[in-house]
């Protein structure tokens, strides 16, 4: 039975082009094509003040120098702000080429083309560019408490400012309940930045043709669509004209959504000016000082709560450090402040954040989205209450759990698509219940005394989340069945890595009733599939799973309405098997689908025997119809679209062990727990992969990664020797169990599952550490060296302590 | 600008290269082979792990021209004509891979290390992939790859 793959472990179909070396990324097209490399701002904050070419223009091999005063209309206009919010007032965007000034390191300022990327770099050596200082702002609190500005017009730094609030249930304003609760808290979390960076950086290839007057694009991106209508707009060129496609691309995490990159736009420009194939290949320095970041808050949190731990008032306000331009707007603190609220239900809330600019490079989502932030901040609250009560962590969590029969539950807020936050399904109690069994939560207190008479340090923690996934507003699909009984699919959105291919596949055949060999799919491909949004937000699966099963239903439904006919049968008798259209329980009256495709595209030529099959003198049916019938139209195909109401809502609980050194301070996983729930599964095995790889970035996030700026605003660990991404040593094995609470919103009734590993890591690994070490621990990363200090520090302040009922 | 002869993949292949040339560029660019890929170009991430007379070096820190004459082995060297190796196979059967893109140099890694050590313990296999980066898999299932292949290895013979 080859049909029924659904729900199966299949292995991936991208694989064996993958591990024999044939993938096709970015740098591995375009043999040949001229080279790009630029001159990049080494300072954080400065007005350009001249820029000379002279030594430069010598080198041989070169072939074009470009700065912003050589720009036309249209590509020397600031780049476009996506995601205009109201309250982003001051939102600002970079130039393709700086213009002025510069407000970060790693700025683009002048563009070289040249026949190969080390003479292109020769070149950039020799350019001169003089400065005039400006005062760098680096830092949250530098930035609001001013004096200095990122740019002059933004008061303050301040480039957005929101208050959203939910009152009690009585009316009472989320201040008024906290300071008339039993108990109340306060305390700061900082938060530091880190990256997405996937192996491969971005990247650009363009090559004009001057006889069709046409453009073809490649692009490292996550969004080919829409970088496809962004560079139309920007070069002036109608629309059918321009081709985006997205090759194999070595990984996304967030940072590819954002387009178009000034080389989106720069690339494509000079290849059609030059008539000439150019390509831009990102370094791994670049990547770091001129892409994109994401994670920095500081948090300020008041809590108050009633003696069995649930929260009766929550108020938190947010730093965020959205770094010198705002391309993606203020996605990321919204989510965090959204998020925030997790699986719980709290009787008032506020949230108010401050989204500020700083001479650092940019921010925008990175895998997570703003969510560990908000789980951080949420499941550090949850851990205080229980200590300050004496309680258990998972009781003062299961006492605020949104309960299974209160689905669906509106959280009273707006989400990022602009839609309500109302929690579509989920099982939290069971979830916990499932989390402490695959822990050993019960068991660990003796775990930990047993350590303990060892001389040992264990440390247990919890987390939860909940993850709005799938957003709109929609994505299509398309299906042709062709002649030879092969189904093609195709869909806008992209792929980095999560297996599209091959669920995709598994979407189709199941639906179709095909072996899954005879199905192909196409992702982020703008010649196949022009309307898409993208890949993000944990969407892909659930937007474009869907919109391929609804195109496959509306094939399959002409197929036997065809089938029906030559068959003689009544359609709602038929269904497909293996390929094959048959009268259920008489598999000999069957008419296989290749033909049935043949039938449906009426012929006058044949060009095959197959194709004799539908000439004008070889099929029957009543002189009196035509041969495409009314409504209908040739070949057998269905296009469809999926456009949710809105968001479908995932979630998970994770819990570790960890032991610190009682000497060193070096903080070891002994074990990871993971119980996740992105409803039905479409290929666990696929799931699980996904979960392993967001806890490793997780991990990274907890304990090793962050942007080390200085006040200079120099990025001074621009490297991977400095920049400590986890190996496979610093990774703990992964336990899973899964839930499939099925989402009510969409016909397969799944959940994503792309970002869920790395939400709650930070907010885990804390609870353990502080757990094992009895500090309290209000920052992510925790390095050896930060606990060491900890320790110092605590020694004297007593600050566990501090958290104590003493009443 | 030098003549650089490499028996790449067991086949002498030669290009004119200024000596700056890194090999990871040279085996890309001016042989074709892209299926090496550069995640670095400091020698951190192991993306660019090439076997050079058998040993795995990092494309991306070496010269072409100062390995002259030596023989190197890629990603697309390890099959057996259209057949997968065992180490290839196991990573796609064990889910050792997601974009694909720090895949090679943890082929050509796993593929001297299993010569070596054909049934290494945990740590071992552990140690073995320890100096490549991945951003996608969170390891595991590489490290079950590596396991997977040694059995391979030990079921079809040498």
């Amino acid at each position: 039975m080859t049909t029924k793959l659904f729900g199966e472990p299949v292995r991936r179909r991208e694989d064996a082009r993958l591990v024999a070396g044939n993938g096709r990324y970015l740098d591995d097209l375009g043999a040949g094509a001229l080279a790009v490399a630029f001159v990049r701002s080494p300072h954080a904050h400065a007005r350009i003040t001249g820029i000379d070419v002279d030594d430069a223009i010598d080198v041989e091999g070169l072939v074009a120098i470009y700065t912003w005063e050589d720009l036309p209309e249209g590509v020397r206009e600031p780049l476009p702000l996506l995601i205009p919010h109201p309250a982003l007032t001051h939102g600002r965007t970079a130039y393709c080429l700086a213009k002025d000034v510069v407000r970060h390191v790693g700025e683009p300022i002048v563009m070289v083309v040249a026949t190969d990327r080390y003479i292109a770099e020769d070149v950039c050596e020799r350019i001169e560019v003089s400065y005039e200082f400006l005062k760098p702002v680096v830092g949250l609190e530098n930035a609001v408490e001013g004096p200095n500005l990122v740019h002059d017009d933004v008061p303050g730094n301040i480039g957005a400012h929101l208050v959203q609030e939910v009152a009690h249930r009585d009316g009472r304003a989320t201040r008024d309940v906290i300071a008339a609760a039993p108990h109340t808290l306060e305390f700061r979390l900082d938060i530091e930045r880190s990256a997405c960076m996937p192996m491969e950086g971005k990247g650009v290839y363009a090559r004009w043709d001057a006889d069709d007057r046409s453009l073809r694009v490649y692009s490292s991106t996550q969004t080919s669509t829409s970088v496809r209508m962004a560079i139309a707009a920007k070069l002036g060129l109608p629309l059918p004209k321009v081709e985006v496609i997205a090759p194999d691309v070595g990984g996304g995490f967030g940072v590819k959504i954002v387009h178009p990159w000034p080389e989106e736009i720069l690339v494509p420009w000079a290849a059609r000016l030059l008539d000439r194939e150019v390509k831009w290949t990102e370094d791994r320095r670049e990547h770091f000082v001129s892409s994109a970041h994401e994670r920095a808050q500081v948090q300020h949190v008041r809590v108050g709560f009633d003696d069995e731990g649930r929260v009766l008032g929550l108020d938190v306000e947010i730093l965020h450090d959205h770094g010198a331009y705002t391309p993606y707007g203020i996605i990321v603190p919204i989510i965090t402040s959204t998020q925030l609220l997790g699986p719980y239900k709290i009787g008032s809330y506020r949230v108010e954040f401050f989204s500020v600019y700083t001479n650092t490079v940019q921010v925008t989502p990175y895998r997570g989205a703003g969510r560990p932030q908000g789980v951080f901040c949420m499941e550090r609250t949850m851990d205080k209450i229980a200590q300050y009560l004496g309680k258990d962590r998972t009781d003062v969590r299961a006492v605020n759990f949104i309960q299974p029969d209160e689905f669906p539950y509106d959280q009273q807020m707006i989400f990022q698509d602009g839609r309500p936050l109302i929690y579509d399904s989920g099982d939290y109690p069971e979830s916990l219940r499932k989390l402490k069994e695959l822990i050993g939560w019960d068991d660990f207190p003796r775990l930990q005394e047993e350590a303990a008479q060892q001389g040992r340090k264990l440390g247990i923690g919890v987390g939860c989340y909940v993850e709005g996934t799938g957003v709109g507003p929609y994505e299509g699909g398309h299906v042709q069945v062709t002649s030879d009984g092969r189904v093609h699919v195709s869909t806008g959105l992209t792929s980095q890595g999560q297996g599209h291919e091959t669920v995709f596949a598994q979407i189709a055949a199941t639906e179709l009733g095909v072996p899954i060999e005879k199905v192909s799919v196409v992702t982020g491909d703008t010649r196949r599939f022009g309307y898409a949004v993208g890949t993000f937000a944990s969407r892909a699966a659930v937007m474009s799973g869907n919109a391929i099963a609804l195109a496959c239903r509306k094939v399959k439904e002409k197929a036997l309405q065809i089938a029906a006919d030559a068959l003689e049968a009544d359609p709602a008798d038929l269904e497909i098997t293996d390929g094959m259209v048959h009268v259920v329980g008489a598999p000999s009256a069957s008419i296989p689908l290749a033909t049935v495709a043949v039938l449906s595209n009426p012929l006058r030529y044949a060009f095959d025997e197959e194709a004799k099959r539908a000439t004008q003198f070889a099929t029957g049916g009543s002189m009196e119809k035509p041969p495409v019938a009314e409504g209908q139209e040739p070949g057998l195909e269905g296009k469809d679209y999926y456009s949710p109401v809105r968001s479908t809502f995932a979630s998970g609980m994770h819990a570790a062990i960890v032991e610190t050194d009682p000497d060193t301070a070096e903080i070891k996983i002994l074990r990871y727990a993971v119980v996740h729930d992105c409803g039905k599964m479409i290929n666990p095995m696929l799931v699980e992969g996904q979960i392993h790889g967001g806890v490793a970035q997780g991990v990274g996030g907890a304990l090793y990664e962050k942007m080390a700026y200085d006040e200079y605003g120099q990025l001074l660990n621009a490297s991977f020797m400095d920049f400590l991404m986890p190996y496979v040593t610093e990774i703990p094995k992964i336990e899973t169990d899964h839930l499939e609470t099925p989402s009510p919103l969409n016909p397969l009734g799944i959940k994503g599952a792309g970002e869920a590993g790395v939400i709650p890591v930070s907010a885990v690994v804390a609870g353990a550490v502080e757990d094992a070490e009895k500090i309290v621990i209000d920052r992510m990363p925790i390095s050896p060296s930060d606990l060491y200090a900890l320790r110092d520090s605590s020694r004297t302040s007593g600050a566990v302590s501090l958290l104590r009922n003493t009443q | 600008m030098h003549d650089v002869t490499l028996i790449v993949n067991g086949v002498p292949r030669h290009a004119r290269v200024p000596a700056r040339r890194l090999l990871s560029d040279f085996l890309r660019h001016d042989l074709g082979l892209t299926g090496t890929h550069v995640g670095c170009e400091h020698g951190v991430c192991g993306a660019c792990t090439v076997l050079l007379d058998g040993q795995p070096v990092r494309a991306c820190l070496t010269f072409a021209v100062s390995v002259a004459g030596h023989e190197v082995t890629t990603v697309e060297g390890l099959a057996d004509g259209e057949r997968l190796s065992p180490v290839q196979r196991a990573f796609a059967e064990c889910h050792g891979l997601q974009c694909g893109f720090c895949t090679p140099g943890f082929l050509t890694t796993v593929t001297a290390f299993l010569r070596e050590n054909p049934a290494p313990a945990d740590d071992e296999a552990i140690e073995a992939v320890a100096g490549n980066l991945c951003r996608c898999t969170g390891y595991q299932n590489i490290v079950k790859s590596v396991h997977r292949a040694a059995e391979l290895m030990a079921e079809e013979g040498p």
